[in-house]
C-alpha cells in the first residue's frame, strides 16, 4: 500500500491524540473517585465501617482470593450468568421463529408477552424457590426470566420488520416460506440478535443477583446479601466492584462478537 | 400457434377493513414467444398487480392466465421477476447473489452455474463475483440481479420498473446493456414503466392502461425500420417521436 499522504499521517495523529485523551480521563475519574473515597475515610470524613474504603475492599479481596472462596463465589454467578444468557438466547429464537411462521399463534400470544415482559420478574424469584429448590437450577431460570420475554418481543419485531421486497423476491424466485425466514429473515436480523445479546448480557447478570439473593450458598449476590447481614460492608462493596468488572469484560465480549458479525451490515 | 402467455378477462381488487379496491379490471392480452411488451400507465393503475398476477404471486379472482395454453398453475411455468430494487443480500458475495435462485430451486447443478458463469463472464462481472454487493455500480447491480433471474432460465421475463432507482444517465445506458441481454438470450419479457420514452425504445407493443381501476385503454404494436434495433437506436429513429406522442396523448384521455 502506498504511503500516506501527510494531511492523512497528521489527520490519524490528531485521531490517535484524542483517543488516548479519552482514556486517560477515562481512568482518572476512576482514581479521583478512588481517592476521594480513601482520604475520606482515613480523614474519618464518612465511617470506614459502613462505607468501607478502597484499602479496605482491596484488602478484603486478596484475603479471599488466598483462601481461594473468592473464586467459587465469581465462578457460580459467572456460570449462572452465562448459562442463562445463551439458553435466553436459543429460547427467544426459536420462539421468535414459530410466532413468525405461526402467525396467528402470535396474535394470540402477543397480550401475554406484553405482560409477562412488563412484569417486575423479581416477584417471581421466591416462587422459583419454592417451586424448583434453593439451587443453580433457579438462579438461571432467574436470570433468564428477566431477559427472555423482552428478548422474544424484540427479536420478533425485528423480523416482522424485514422488508417484504426482500421476501417477495425470495417468492419470486419460486422459494417458500421456510426459504425466506433462512435465506432473508435470519440473514438480516443478525444486527437485531447482537443488540439484544447486549442487552440480555447485562439483564441476565441482574437475574441472576436476584435470585442469589434469596435462594443460594454462593455467587457474588450471596456474598452481598450474607455481607450485609453480618455487617461487613468490606465484602459487600468487594462484590459490587467485582460485579462491575464483570459486567464491563461480558459486555466487551459481546462487544467482540458484533465486530465479527457485523461486517456486512 | 399457441401463444406464450394468455390473459382472459382478468380482475382483481384487494381487500382491506376499509372497504375494497378495485386495481385491475377486465384484462385480457395474449403475448407471442419472443416479443417484448411494455405497460405503462399513470401511477397507481396496477401495473405491479398485474405482474405479481401473471407470476402466480397473486391469483384472479375473474378470469384466466394460461401459460403455453394451460392454466398457469399446472403449466408449471417458469417465469422470472425482477423487482424494482435489485435487492442483492449485502451479506452474500456477488456470486452467491446470483446464484440465490438456483439454491432455493436445488438446481446447483454444474450445468446451470457455468451458464451463470458464461453470463457474469459475457456482461462484465466476472472480476466482482467475490465482491459485495456493495462494492458495485448502479448498473452493474442491476446487472447482478438480471443475472440472478437469468439463472433460472425463464421463459418469460417480468421487469417491474427495473432503472427506476438508477440516475438518468445509468439508465440510459443499463437499458440499453438489459434489453441486449434479453435479445440475446431470446427472452419474451414484459416491461412495467412510467417512462414513456422507456417503453417506446425497448418494446415491440406498448400496453396502455387507465387510471384506476386499470383497464387496458390501447394496445400500440412498435414498429422501427431499422435492423439490430438498440433502445439508444430507437431513441433517434424518426418514427420514436411520433409513437412517443400518440402514447402520451392516449394517457392524457385516460387522465
Amino acid at each position: 500500500m502506498a504511503e500516506p499522504s501527510l494531511a492523512q499521517q497528521s489527520f490519524l495523529e490528531q485521531r490517535k491524540r484524542k483517543l488516548r485523551a479519552i482514556t486517560f480521563a477515562r481512568i482518572l475519574i476512576f482514581l479521583i473517585f478512588a481517592l476521594i473515597w480513601e482520604a475520606s475515610a482515613r480523614l474519618h470524613l464518612i465511617d470506614a465501617f459502613i462505607f468501607s474504603s478502597p484499602s479496605r475492599v482491596c484488602h478484603t479481596f486478596v484475603s479471599m482470593v488466598s483462601d481461594h472462596s473468592i473464586f467459587l463465589h465469581i465462578g457460580a454467578t459467572l456460570l449462572e450468568t452465562l448459562v442463562s444468557f445463551f439458553l435466553v438466547f436459543l429460547l427467544s429464537l426459536l420462539t421468535a421463529v414459530l410466532l413468525w411462521l405461526f402467525r396467528s399463534l402470535s396474535k394470540v400470544l402477543e397480550p401475554y408477552l406484553v405482560v409477562l415482559n412488563s412484569l417486575p420478574k423479581s416477584a417471581l424469584a421466591p416462587l422459583l424457590i419454592v417451586w424448583l429448590g434453593a439451587n443453580m437450577k433457579t438462579i438461571i431460570v432467574a436470570g433468564m426470566s428477566v431477559a427472555v420475554f423482552g428478548s422474544i418481543l424484540t427479536i420478533y419485531t425485528g423480523f416482522s420488520e424485514v422488508d417484504a421486497e426482500k421476501i417477495k423476491l425470495i417468492y419470486t424466485l419460486g422459494g417458500s416460506r421456510w426459504n425466506v425466514l433462512k435465506k432473508v429473515v435470519l440473514p438480516s436480523s443478525v444486527p437485531i440478535f447482537i443488540n439484544t445479546m447486549k442487552v440480555n448480557i447485562g439483564l441476565c447478570l441482574v437475574g441472576v443477583v436476584i435470585g442469589e439473593f434469596i435462594g443460594s450458598r454462593q455467587g457474588l449476590g450471596y456474598l452481598i446479601i450474607y455481607g450485609s447481614q453480618v455487617f461487613q460492608l468490606d465484602m459487600v462493596l468487594m462484590s459490587i466492584v467485582i460485579l462491575c468488572i464483570m459486567a464491563m469484560i461480558l459486555y466487551q465480549a459481546v462487544n467482540l462478537v458484533e465486530k465479527h458479525c457485523l461486517k456486512w451490515f | 400457434m399457441i401463444p406464450l402467455l394468455e390473459l382472459s378477462h382478468v380482475s382483481y381488487s384487494y381487500h382491506e377493513v376499509n372497504g375494497e379496491t378495485l386495481a385491475l379490471s377486465d384484462i385480457s392480452f395474449t403475448l407471442e414467444q419472443g416479443s417484448f411488451l411494455a405497460i405503462v400507465g399513470p401511477s397507481g393503475c396496477g401495473k405491479s398487480t398485474l405482474l405479481s398476477l401473471i407470476c402466480g404471486l397473486l391469483k384472479p379472482e375473474e378470469g384466466t392466465i394460461s401459460f403455453l395454453g394451460k392454466p398457469l398453475k399446472e403449466a408449471g411455468a417458469n417465469i422470472g421477476y425482477m423487482l424494482q430494487k435489485d435487492h442483492l443480500f449485502e451479506w452474500r458475495t456477488v456470486y452467491s447473489n446470483v446464484t440465490l435462485g438456483l439454491e432455493i430451486q436445488n438446481k446447483l447443478t454444474p450445468k446451470h452455474l457455468s451458464a451463470v458463469d458464461t453470463m457474469l463472464e459475457t456482461y462484465g462481472l466476472s472480476s466482482f463475483r467475490d465482491a459485495r454487493p456493495s462494492q458495485l455500480s448502479g448498473g452493474m447491480r442491476q446487472r447482478a440481479a438480471l443475472i440472478r433471474t437469468l439463472a433460472l432460465e425463464p421463459e418469460l421475463l417480468l421487469l417491474d420498473e427495473p432503472f427506476s432507482a438508477l440516475d438518468y444517465q445509468t439508465r440510459l445506458s443499463v437499458c440499453d446493456d438489459i434489453s441486449g441481454i434479453i435479445k440475446k438470450e431470446e427472452k419474451t419479457a414484459i416491461l412495467v414503466t412510467h417512462d414513456l420514452s422507456e417503453a417506446v425504445s425497448m418494446a415491440d407493443q406498448v400496453l396502455i392502461l387507465s387510471r384506476r381501476p386499470g383497464r387496458i385503454q390501447k394496445l400500440v404494436p412498435v414498429t422501427f425500420d431499422m435492423e439490430n434495433r438498440t433502445p439508444m437506436r430507437s431513441r433517434n429513429a424518426p418514427e420514436f417521436k411520433e409513437y412517443f406522442n400518440l402514447i402520451w396523448k392516449e394517457l392524457n384521455i385516460s387522465g
